[in-house]
């Protein structure tokens, strides 16, 4: 082993710190303090923040079907998920799922469709004009938050793939991977993740394939770096981190389904008037306003009956629930 | 072995000293105060109602776990101390269902006792765990000296209502569970232990009277 002794003439001037700079060091770790605290801040962003923040889609195109109301803080947003594939807690996947890398991400098409094929995200979501969506986003557990989305309407996308005429129902998977998903070391649920939709509800235009919200990239816990967004059925339905969508002439089991057939119905519409076997349906809590200012009442379809209740004419919905 | 642990210095100390009961009653405030400076710091997350709730209801269920743990804790350790404040560990049971209860009425259902007679008759959950709160009253009313003394040997065979108590709560909180059952199957082992160790003693009993 050689000691490299360095000579005084070795040392590069751009090394020795700025004198400015150590008369002022204190100032110097006190702005590093600062510093920090802002990142931090960045965990609290309210929604003006969010909105200044460098945006990856520009110029998005708006949609008639945003709502107008109040947008959930990007903070709220982003800090309280269901995504079991990172634990069970709802503040577990925000900070376990910081490790995650979704690139690259391929998606497979499957079953009855005439051009199935396994396709990079790149490629998968090119030929489509990202809208924003704002929809809201109402949770089985009784919560409800709107959300500022990034996608393309899922018909879209059925349209290029050529679905046969046996397909009835499109199933979609999430990853399975237990070294990027750490939740799934643990069965609390059979993974993968699946959900499916009839062929009219995936067709219809507000089904949204969401690669983004608040103008940016989907967060890791918020399902990136694709997702399905279904706003007027229970949040669950909304799968995230899609890695397969198969197209199949059966109606295809969903994974809350499977655990809980009595409490977790196929189609999951959002309807007051269907109480959860635990719970009622007939509030939900919206998140960001203050605890004790009361909840708001749930609307039948979440509110988009209008786009949607036709598709489910004569249907008994308490039995299908 | 029993009494060589009675004799430790450490124990003697406890047993011994005057400042165990008010030490253990700020113990006990702790979880509130903390959720009280939590509400007023925004320390209580995304959905502050469901952390109030859920945290009054799992301290509930500690505190009924503390004080099931004293008889065991007692006899092991010798730890007489703690009869000393067994009662008032009861006590804050009680505190705590009551404030999970209130939390429920007003931040879940926002006073809407239609609603909350439904959820009482509807849901076995809040059926179960409504039905706790009530057998915990007999327990609450007949806490103090006087009651005891006017009770007699009554008064032993009604407090044993706080095992029937300790297994409901339990099962209440299994039954509101969702998936992730890790946290509730904890408590039942506890609980298990804690129980099993009165079905020893009783066993012990009976195997002395035999010889």
């Amino acid at each position: 082993m050689s000691i490299i002794i360095k000579n005084k003439s070795d040392i590069l001037s751009s090394e020795i710190t700025d004198q400015k700079i150590y008369d002022g060091r204190r100032e110097f770790i006190k702005n590093m303090g600062l510093g920090t605290a802002a990142l931090l801040a960045g965990a609290n962003m309210s929604i003006a923040e969010a909105k200044t923040q460098a945006q990856k889609y520009k110029n998005l195109a708006k949609s008639q079907f945003s709502t107008t109301e109040k947008l959930t803080d990007f903070s709220d947003i982003t800090g309280y998920n269901n995504f079991y594939e990172f634990g069970t807690g709802k503040y577990d996947p925000a900070k376990r799922a910081k490790e995650f890398n979704p690139d690259p991400w391929s998606i497979a098409i499957e079953g009855e469709v005439e051009k199935p094929g396994v396709y990079n995200l790149e490629d998968f979501i090119k030929p489509y004009a990202l809208e924003e969506r704002i929809y809201r986003f109402r949770c089985v557990e009784g919560w409800s938050m709107v959300i500022p989305w990034v996608g393309f309407p899922l018909a879209d996308m059925i349209k290029q793939f050529k679905p046969t005429s046996k397909a009835k129902y499109v199933e979609f998977v999430t990853l399975y991977d237990k070294e990027r998903m750490p939740g799934q070391a643990l069965r609390v649920l059979p993974w993968p993740y699946t959900e499916g939709l009839r062929m009219d509800e995936a067709m219809n235009p507000l089904t949204l394939m969401a690669v983004g919200l608040y103008g940016n990239e989907l967060p890791n816990q918020n399902g990136a770096p694709i997702r399905l967004v279904v706003p007027w059925k229970y949040g669950f339905k909304n799968i995230k981190s899609i890695v397969k969508i198969r197209f199949t002439e059966h109606q295809p089991t969903s994974t809350w389904n499977k655990i809980g057939p009595k409490e977790y119905g196929f189609y999951s519409n959002v309807n007051p008037e269907v109480d959860h076997p635990r719970w009622s349906q007939k509030t939900e809590r919206k998140i960001g306003e203050p605890f004790w200012a009361g909840k708001h009442k749930t609307l039948k379809f979440n509110g988009y009956g209008e786009q949607v209740a036709h598709m489910y004419k004569g249907m008994d919905l308490k039995k299908f629930f | 072995m029993e009494a060589v642990i009675k004799s430790n210095r450490y124990v003697l100390k406890v047993n011994n000293s005057a400042l165990f009961k008010p030490f253990v009653f700020v113990l006990c405030l702790i979880p509130i105060l903390n959720l009280v400076w939590g509400g007023f710091n925004q320390g209580l997350g995304v959905n502050p109602a469901e952390t109030i709730i859920r945290s009054l209801g799992d301290w509930a269920l500690y505190f009924l776990l503390f004080t099931l743990a004293v008889t065991p804790l007692r006899k092991t350790l010798g730890l007489s101390a703690l009869m000393r404040v067994r009662r008032m560990l009861g006590l804050f049971v009680f505190f705590y269902v009551c404030l999970h209860l209130t939390a429920y009425v007003w931040f879940d259902q926002f006073f809407d006792w239609d609603e909350i007679l439904k959820d009482i008759i509807k849901r076995p959950f809040i059926t179960l765990g409504f039905a706790t709160f009530i057998l915990l009253m007999p327990l609450v009313f007949t806490s103090t000296n006087k009651m005891m003394k006017r009770l007699k040997k009554r008064w032993k065979t009604l407090h044993q209502l706080i095992y029937p108590i300790s297994i409901m709560a339990t099962v209440h909180y299994f039954w509101m569970t969702r998936a992730d059952f890790r946290q509730p199957a904890l408590i039942a082992v506890i609980l298990t232990g804690l129980l099993g160790y009165r079905l020893y003693l009783v066993y012990q009993k009976r195997q002395g009277i035999k010889h």
